[in-house]
C-alpha cells in the first residue's frame, strides 16, 4: 500500500523554483488499478518518480508497505526497485542489442538467480504475454505492440507488487492499445498487482478502478461516469 | 548475462569498437616497435663499444698521457740505427736487416702492478692487462759507404759504388704489423673474449714464456701464413699455433698477431709494463663504484666505462639512437595518450548516447557498481582487442625491420679517451707513424630489432589499463545519473 503524506517536490529550473508537487496526500491500497491524468507539466511524471523510488520528495513522506522511500538509502531504493516495482515506459526502453528474452532477463539480473532459472523465467514471462515465438528477436525486428509486450514481460518477470506505467499505449495504434490494456488488466487481476498508470488517453484511464487528476501539483479524485 | 550483454554491445557498435581498438592497436604497436628499435640501437651501440673494448669489458684503465717536458723529443717516427759494421757487405752492397718491437704509436704504458691493484678492488670479477706493440722490420740494400772512408780525399770525393743498382743507390722495405701481448689465462674479459679460433688453437696457459703466436685471419691470408709456419717477431721466430678472427667488426682490441704477454714484455724491453687493463665488474650496478675505486687507487690513470664511451659513438647510429630516444619516445607517449583520450571520449560519448538505457537499467534495479562494471568491461575488451592487434602489427613491423635490416654506420672514436687508450689498428691496418693518432672504428651495422616479452606485456598492460580507465570514467558518469534524470520520458 502506498501512503503519501504532504508530499511536495520543488526543483530549480533556470534560476527559478518550480513546484512540481504540492502537499499531495494520497493512499493507494494494494491491488488497486489507478490512472493518473492531467495536463502536461502538471506533475504526473514527478508523482510517478516518487512512487517508483526513482526520486525523493522535497518534503513529506512516501511509504510503500513498510519502507519509507523518502528516507531509506540509495542502495535500499535500488533493492526496492529491483524486487517490488515493475516499470513500463512509453518508448518501451528495450535494450536494442539484446533479444526479447535477454531484455526480459535484465530484470532478473539484480536478483542473483541462476542463468538457467533466469532464462526459464524470462521465456515463461514472454509466453505469458503471448510472445514466446519472438523470444530470440531483437527489438528492431518487432512491432511497437510486440516491443511493449516484451517490456511488460520484463516488468512482471520478477513478480513485483507494483506495476508503474508511463503512457504505456502512447506510441501504439488503437487496436494495439486495446490489446496492451487487456494484457495489463489480465496481469493486474491474475497477480493482484497494484497498477498505477499515467495516461493522456481518457479511454485508457476509464479502464482503471480509480482516476486521479493532477494539475499544478495538486491531486483531485475523478469519479467514473 | 554480463558477457552476452557485453558481446552484443560491442557487436552492435562495431564501427566505434573498431576505431577504439585501432587507436589502441596503433599505440601498442608503436610502443613495442619503438622499444624494439631502441633496443636494437642499444645493442648496436654496445656492439660498437665491444668492438673497441671487447666483450664483457666494463671498464678500461690506461696511462694518462703527460705533456711533453722541455727538451723531450716527443714520440717521433720509427728509428733504426745501424753502426758501421751493420749488415753484410758483398760487392760494394751492404745488406741490412733489423727488426724492432716497441710500444705502438700513440700508446703509453703503465706499470703492471696496476693490474694487481685493479684486481684487489671490490667487485672486480675479472681483469687482464695487454701490451700493445708494433713490430717493424727494416730490410734493404745500401751502397758500401766504407768506400768513402777508404778514399777520403780522392778527387774531391768519389761517390760510393755498388748498392742494388750498382751505382751507389739504395733499396729497402719497411714492414710493420701489430703485436698484442695478452695473458692467455684470462678469457672472460679483454681481447680473448672477442676472438674466435678458425684454425689451430688459441693461446693457453701452457704458452706462457714460449715463442708462439696466433694470427688474425686477415693478416694470415695477406701474408700467406698458416698454422705450423713461423713468423719473425723482433727477430725471433715464433711458431704459428692458431688463426683467429674477431667476433666484432673493426676491433681496436684486435691485432695482427697475439703473443703471450710475458714474451711481449721481454722482447720489447717493456718488462712489467702494460698498455691497458681491461676490467669486468661483478654487476652493472657496481661499475660506478669500481670506476671510482680504481681512480682513487690509480690516480695517474684514465679510467673509462662503457657509459663514458657511448658518447664517442657517432655516425647514423648515434643520430638514429638520439632521434629514437627523443622523438620516438615522445611519439609513443603521444600516441598512447591519444589512444587513451580517444578511448575515454568514445566511451563517454557512448554512455551519453545510452543514457536512457542505463536509466532504464537503474529503474529496474541495476546497481551503480553493476553498470560501471558493464561499461568498464566493454571498454576493457575493446582495449584488449586493440592490444592483441597491436602486438600482431608490432611483430609484423619488427619482422619487416629485421628482414630489411637498415644499415647504420657508427664510428667509435677514441678521441673521447686519452690517446694512450687502446689505440690499436684493426687486423688489416698496421699503424705506422702518425696514422696511429687517427685511431677510430668506422663500422656498418645491420639493425636488428629484438622483441622483448616484458615490453609486450607492458604495452598490453597499458592498453588494458587505458580501457579500464576509460570504462571506469564512462561507467562512473553513467552510474552518477539519477534514474529520474536518465529517463527523460518520465520528465
Amino acid at each position: 500500500m502506498y501512503t503519501l503524506t504532504n508530499v511536495s517536490k520543488t526543483y530549480e529550473q533556470k534560476g527559478r523554483t518550480v513546484t512540481a508537487l504540492e502537499n499531495v496526500s494520497l493512499e493507494i491500497p494494494d491491488g488497486q488499478m489507478v490512472a493518473i491524468q492531467g495536463p502536461t507539466g502538471g506533475g504526473k511524471s514527478t508523482l510517478l518518480q516518487m512512487l517508483g523510488a526513482l526520486d525523493r520528495p522535497s518534503t513529506g513522506t512516501v511509504q510503500l508497505g513498510e519502507s519509507e522511500l523518502s528516507t531509506v538509502s540509495d542502495a535500499a531504493l535500488t533493492r526496492i526497485r529491483a524486487t517490488e516495482i515493475g516499470f513500463i515506459f512509453q518508448g518501451f526502453n528495450l535494450i536494442p542489442t539484446l533479444t526479447a528474452v535477454e531484455n526480459v532477463e535484465t530484470a532478473l539480473e539484480p536478483m542473483r538467480v541462476s542463468a538457467t532459472e533466469r532464462r526459464a523465467r524470462a521465456l515463461q514471462a514472454l509466453e505469458n504475454v503471448g510472445l514466446a515465438e519472438r523470444a530470440h528477436h531483437v527489438p528492431t525486428e518487432m512491432s511497437g505492440g510486440q516491443q511493449q509486450r516484451v517490456a511488460i514481460a520484463r516488468a512482471l518477470v520478477k513478480e513485483p507488487t507494483v506495476l508503474l506505467a508511463d503512457e504505456p499505449t502512447g506510441n501504439l495504434d488503437e487496436d494495439t492499445r486495446d490489446d496492451i490494456m487487456q494484457l495489463i488488466e489480465t496481469q493486474w487481476k491474475d497477480r493482484g498487482l497494484t497498477v498505477i498508470l499515467v495516461t493522456h488517453d481518457t479511454a485508457v484511464a476509464h479502464r482503471a478502478e480509480r482516476r486521479l487528476h493532477l494539475t499544478a501539483g495538486t491531486v483531485t479524485e475523478l469519479v467514473n461516469a | 548475462m554480463y558477457f552476452r550483454y557485453l558481446r552484443r554491445e560491442l557487436a552492435g557498435r562495431r564501427k566505434q569498437s573498431i576505431i577504439i581498438a585501432a587507436g589502441m592497436a596503433l599505440a601498442v604497436a608503436l610502443v613495442i616497435i619503438v622499444n624494439s628499435v631502441a633496443a636494437g640501437m642499444s645493442n648496436a651501440q654496445a656492439s660498437v663499444l665491444e668492438s673497441v673494448y671487447g666483450v664483457g669489458t666494463d671498464i678500461t684503465v690506461s696511462q694518462t698521457p703527460a705533456a711533453p717536458g722541455e727538451g723531450d723529443s716527443g714520440p717521433g717516427g720509427q728509428r733504426f740505427d745501424f753502426d758501421a759494421g751493420a749488415g753484410t757487405t758483398t760487392d760494394g752492397t751492404t745488406t741490412v736487416n733489423q727488426s724492432r718491437l716497441e710500444a705502438a704509436r700513440g700508446t703509453s704504458t703503465l706499470d703492471a702492478a696496476a693490474l694487481t691493484t685493479v684486481q684487489g678492488v671490490d667487485n672486480v670479477s675479472a681483469a687482464t692487462g695487454t701490451l700493445s706493440l708494433s713490430n717493424t722490420t727494416f730490410n734493404g740494400e745500401l751502397p758500401d759507404f766504407s768506400q768513402i772512408q777508404a778514399n777520403p780525399g780522392a778527387g774531391g770525393g768519389t761517390p760510393p759504388q755498388g748498392g742494388p743498382d750498382g751505382s751507389g743507390g739504395s733499396a729497402f722495405d719497411v714492414d710493420s704489423f701489430t703485436v698484442l701481448g695478452i695473458d692467455p689465462s684470462v678469457t672472460e674479459v679483454g681481447p680473448l673474449s672477442s676472438l674466435e679460433v678458425t684454425d689451430g688453437r688459441m693461446l693457453d696457459t701452457g704458452d706462457v714464456g714460449t715463442d708462439v703466436v696466433v694470427l688474425d685471419s686477415g693478416y694470415a691470408t695477406t701474408e700467406s701464413i698458416a698454422v705450423g709456419d713461423t713468423l719473425a717477431v723482433a727477430g725471433t721466430d715464433f711458431q704459428v699455433v692458431g688463426i683467429v678472427t674477431s667476433t666484432t667488426t673493426g676491433s681496436d682490441s684486435a691485432s695482427n698477431t697475439y703473443i703471450p704477454l710475458d714474451v711481449a714484455q721481454s722482447l720489447s724491453g717493456l718488462t712489467d709494463q702494460v698498455s691497458s687493463v681491461y676490467v669486468q665488474a661483478a654487476s652493472a650496478t657496481t661499475i660506478s663504484q669500481v670506476q671510482a675505486d680504481i681512480e682513487k687507487a690509480l690516480p695517474d690513470t684514465t679510467v673509462n666505462t662503457q657509459a663514458d664511451l657511448a658518447s664517442s659513438v657517432s655516425g647514423s647510429l648515434a643520430s638514429a639512437s638520439s632521434l629514437l630516444s627523443t622523438l620516438g619516445f615522445w611519439l609513443a607517449v603521444l600516441v598512447l595518450g591519444a589512444a587513451f583520450l580517444i578511448s575515454a571520449l568514445f566511451t563517454i560519448s557512448n554512455v551519453t548516447r545510452r543514457t536512457r538505457e542505463f536509466g532504464t537499467l537503474k529503474a529496474i534495479g541495476w546497481s551503480n557498481g553493476r553498470i560501471v562494471k558493464q561499461v568498464a568491461g566493454e571498454s576493457t575488451v575493446q582495449a584488449a582487442f586493440g592490444a592483441v592487434a597491436g602486438v600482431v602489427i608490432a611483430l609484423i613491423g619488427v619482422v619487416v625491420i629485421n628482414i630489411i635490416q637498415p644499415t647504420l654506420s657508427a664510428t667509435a672514436s677514441t678521441a673521447a679517451t686519452p690517446s694512450d687508450g687502446p689505440m690499436m689498428g684493426g687486423p688489416g691496418g698496421p699503424m705506422m707513424g702518425g696514422a696511429a693518432d687517427a685511431a677510430s672504428n668506422a663500422v656498418d651495422l645491420a639493425l636488428q630489432a629484438p622483441v622483448s616479452v616484458v615490453v609486450i606485456l607492458i604495452a598490453v598492460g597499458l592498453a588494458l589499463l587505458g580501457g579500464i580507465f576509460a570504462g571506469t570514467v564512462g561507467g562512473w558518469r553513467a552510474a552518477k545519473l539519477r534514474p529520474a534524470e536518465a529517463l527523460r520520458s518520465f520528465a
